[in-house]
């Protein structure tokens, strides 16, 4: 850098700007995950709720509609329940675990696991 | 003096101007009126924020910028560089969630993210998309989505099915959750306020003092409910990218 970038006054605003930033907890600072940690932990704790009982109320209905047009009550509900539960603690356990990474998901540079358990996290 | 005030009077949807195509009912709501005013809002601060582009911002064109960079800076660290196509789609969602959350603690305001079926239309809308992009994407191998690694095949009959129901589920809890949220807070805030005026007007002498401490809760409240305006408007927006990334970075 020359002389001349070295006193340009947005040069020091910038600086001063970095600082600030640095210092401050804001969404600027730092990633929003770690910014407000109560906001960010109610928010979780009612995106871990919902989708436990989310999952089951939706399969619960889904089973409800399959006896209703076929005619297999109770099976249809029974079944789809014992599914919700599992797809819903499956949703949690990835919101836990992996900030909502489904099945498929890869991140760019990893290697497809040849044979790793499909849940194995190490 | 009677006081009638029901807590979830609020959510009810009145028509302002009544609109009827054929036997559906299309009128322009009290509803529509405040999703009206959450995208003229949104559009104000953007399009006069950006109007002066000036080095130093100054307070609008802050706001664009923050608004544009949060945005912006969410896409990148969670769906990655070639989330940045789809970075209009989530700007004008967080904005729009954000301004309805938030109009809906202006006084005389009304909350329509507190209506399952606006929460739902744009979760379906994400959802929808979302599957769209990665079948464009992936082709029928989009459909791997489904299938776990590695697991033996007669696991598979059982696990399918799991996976496919908590595809199925996404729409239903991110609206679910935006819904619940804004409208268990406003109807919190409401039975607390219905405290306020009986206590104060109604209850024996020695009460009454203590209408203080509704109304003190309902303050608290307030603040509460703004933390969770801007919360549920974050975490609908980054479960989009989340969602988006799935359907980009299909192994």
């Amino acid at each position: 850098m020359n002389e001349r970038e070295k006193n340009d006054p947005l040069r020091e605003l910038g600086e001063r700007l970095d600082k600030a930033r640095a210092a401050s907890k804001g969404p600027l600072g730092q990633a929003p995950e770690n910014a407000t940690s109560t906001g960010n932990a109610l928010a979780f704790g009612w995106r871990v709720g919902i989708e436990l009982l989310g999952a089951i109320a939706v399969a619960v209905f889904i089973g409800w509609a399959i006896d209703r047009w076929f005619g297999t009550r109770p099976w249809g509900m029974v079944v789809l329940f014992f599914l919700g539960v599992a797809a819903g603690m499956l949703n949690v356990y990835r919101a836990v675990s992996g900030l909502g990474r489904a099945v498929g998901f890869r991140l760019p540079g990893e290697t497809p696991p040849n044979g790793a358990r499909w849940d194995d996290e190490d | 003096m009677a006081i009638e005030l029901h807590p979830l009077d609020q959510f009810k949807i009145e028509p302002i101007i009544p609109i009827h195509i054929g036997g559906l009912d299309a009128s322009f709501t009290n509803s529509s009126l405040l999703m009206v005013i959450a995208v003229v809002l949104a559009s104000i601060v953007v399009i006069w924020g950006s109007r002066k582009r000036e080095l130093v911002p100054g307070r609008w064109q802050s706001l664009a910028e923050i608004s544009y960079e949060f945005i912006a800076g969410m896409i990148d660290d969670n769906v990655g560089h070639e989330g940045r196509d789809y970075f209009p789609f989530v700007f004008t969602l967080f904005m729009f969630i954000f301004f309805g959350n938030l109009i809906g603690l202006v006084p005389f305001g009304y909350t329509f993210t507190a209506q399952i079926i606006v929460t739902f239309a744009m979760a379906a809308v994400v959802f929808i998309g979302v599957t769209i992009i990665g079948i464009a994407k992936h082709g029928w191998h989009f459909l791997s989505f489904f299938v776990p690694h590695g697991v033996p095949w007669v696991l598979l009959i059982l696990l399918v099915p799991i996976e496919l129901l908590s595809y199925i589920i996404r729409p239903f809890t991110l609206s679910i959750r935006l819904f619940a949220n804004m409208m268990a807070g406003h109807t919190m805030l409401a039975i607390f306020a219905g405290f306020v005026a009986p206590l104060a007007l109604l209850a024996a002498a020695p009460l009454k003092p203590f209408a203080v401490v509704p109304l003190a809760v309902d303050i608290a409240l307030i603040f509460l409910e703004l933390l969770v305006a801007v919360l549920q408007a974050y975490v609908f927006t980054i479960l989009t990218c989340l969602y988006l990334r799935d359907a980009i970075h299909l192994h």
